[in-house]
């Protein structure tokens, strides 16, 4: 995929591709950091129909929202052919007991059989985390396993 | 007691600026041309002449050049300007042409000679960035693609005025043709120096001026540019030009702290500057220049759209795209009554030329906005009737 960086003098610096059905959508960083997603419309290629201003926080659940399952339908497809394997996303609540503790604290293949394959912190992604790895408030969990063994796994993430 | 009265006078100078800065944002327009109707209203002839605060005002409207020019050079890195010029040479090109010409036959034709005509075509050639900037963002056509197009011409006209305000310095302070070519060759040297040091030593500069305490940098910072603007301005290359080159050199994480800290201090003695202007223009001398104010205004308003559309066919947009950016670029503004500043303290200038250049920067300043905003429905009509009576 082709991403084009364009430098706007003055203002910042504008990154966009095109997508399947002819439209721009990008993302137009000013210079003293706050972010504008774009996006043109159909009839004027070269107008955007929105510039929506995002905050910190708004970027990265927007790159959440759009990232995350996209990652768990292409784990999702892989593992198609296995019988009875799923993929699934868990996000770790405020709540959740494991905020702070480390990915071995939940034993999660020897209590559910399950398999911790990616953490997704930021919109980056940190695939095969090690046992020492320290979940965050915020952090998707992306967990492979027959649908029992997730199910498991959800109540563990959220309750202990 | 003189004192007591220059400080009321002041007072009462700012808040009467105040609020017509907020007039201006009510119904959506650039304060520059309310300022400048407020020099008119205080000044010489004006409804309330004011006296006694001359020596403050034309200094702080001196500091206002500086400050303006070096925001704008902060604006801008080195590799932007680079990157700039090899892109957008011909737009700059075509710009130069067809904006600067008018001013000068207007110039010529009224009887004011080559100097009067160098200086009324930076008048009409040079499109007011802070002006643009401020509606592009406000309309909301910031991530549009003709927009870098736009911005290139700005950029353009920038780097020109390095070259440009230099020689119509020399010009005005009638040096003869040598003493000018010097100045030139000054310019033109310190710019390569400063893009070459930018480029390759851009830390250098920003050692200077960079301290933690925002105290110490407002200080340095301030320091610095108005010594540099003293020492090119003895050099005869302008104070402007000083401060506009500096504000290139300084890189981008300390040039981005200092448009912070200094915007407030631009705005407040720009602002001065523009009154100060309005101040030494008499209002009576105005209905006289009316007339080639307007045309001026009309045959500029032509010339700067067909800039922008060639501008932005250059860039591959398309045909809305290309009056989008035409419109973007009509309004004319600080640059304009910078060069108009310039002239006024020359000799050489016929009396006429500070009246014929607030006319217009006011017309432009006012006029250029609007038909940013009214291009797209005017061409959705338009394009519909031709569709219609096919």
């Amino acid at each position: 995929m082709d991403v084009e960086l364009t430098r706007l003098p003055g203002i910042g610096t504008k990154q966009e591709f095109v997508t399947g059905d002819g439209r721009r959508v990008g993302v137009l960083t000013h210079r003293d950091g706050h972010r504008e997603l774009l996006l043109t419309g159909r009839e004027d290629p070269d107008a955007c129909v929105a510039s929506v201003p995002l905050s910190e926080a708004e970027c990265n659940a927007l790159g959440t929202l759009l990232g995350a399952p996209n990652l768990v339908a292409k784990l999702g497809d892989q593992q198609r052919e296995v019988e009875g394997v799923n993929t699934a996303q868990f996000p770790i609540a405020a709540g959740s007991p494991y905020v702070g503790r480390a990915l071995g604290d939940t034993a999660m293949r020897t209590r559910t059989a399950t398999s911790i394959v990616a953490v997704v912190r930021d919109h980056v992604v940190s695939p095969s985390p090690r046992p020492d790895f320290v979940f965050a408030a915020g952090d998707l969990v992306v967990i492979v396993g027959t649908g029992e063994g997730l199910r498991q796994a959800a109540e563990i993430l959220e309750a202990g | 007691m003189e004192t007591a009265l220059a400080l009321e006078e002041l007072g009462a100078l700012f808040f009467g600026l105040g609020v017509l800065g907020r007039l201006a944002g009510r119904i959506g327009i650039s304060p520059i041309p309310l300022y400048l109707l407020g020099g008119l209203a205080f000044g010489q002839g004006g409804l309330l002449p004011l006296a006694g605060i001359e020596g403050f005002t034309e200094l702080a409207s001196e500091v206002g050049v500086v400050l303006l020019l070096l925001l704008l050079g902060l604006e801008y890195s080195a590799s932007d300007l680079v990157g700039g010029l090899r892109r957008s040479w011909l737009a700059g090109i075509v710009d130069m042409v067809l904006n600067a010409t008018p001013g000068a036959v207007a110039a010529l034709l009224l009887g004011w000679g080559p100097v009067g005509a160098l200086a009324m075509a930076g008048v009409t050639w040079v499109s007011s960035s802070g002006i643009i900037a401020k509606v592009l963002s406000d309309l909301g056509r910031l991530g549009n693609r003709e927009t870098p197009a736009v911005l290139s011409v700005l950029v353009m006209e920038d780097l020109a005025m390095a070259l440009y305000l230099p020689v119509t310095t020399a010009v005005l302070a009638s040096l003869g043709f040598l003493a000018g070519l010097r100045t030139v060759a000054i310019a033109l040297v310190l710019l390569v120096v400063v893009l070459v040091v930018a480029l390759r030593f851009g830390g250098a500069v920003s050692a200077v001026v960079d301290s933690p305490s925002s105290e110490v940098f407002l200080l340095r910072v301030i320091g610095v540019a108005l010594l540099v603007a003293g020492v090119a301005s003895q050099l005869q290359v302008s104070a402007g030009v000083g401060a506009f080159l500096l504000g290139i050199a300084i890189s981008e994480d300390t040039a981005e702290n200092a448009t912070r800290v200094l915007s407030p201090l631009r705005d407040l003695f720009a602002a001065v500057f523009f009154v100060v202007f309005g101040l030494n223009t008499d209002p009576a001398s105005i209905p006289a220049v009316i007339p080639v104010a307007l045309a001026l205004a009309v045959v500029t308003t032509m010339t700067k759209i067909g800039t922008g559309w060639f501008a932005a066919r250059q860039a591959g947009v398309g045909s809305l795209g290309r009056w989008r950016a035409g419109a973007a670029l009509v309004a004319r503004g600080e640059f304009s009554i910078v060069i108009a500043g310039l002239a006024l303290s020359s000799a050489a200038i016929d009396p006429e030329f500070a009246p014929l250049a607030t006319t217009y920067v006011l017309l432009m300043a006012v006029l250029g906005p609007v038909l940013a905003r009214v291009v797209v429905p005017a061409h959705g009509a338009l394009s519909g009737r031709r569709r219609a009576a096919a």
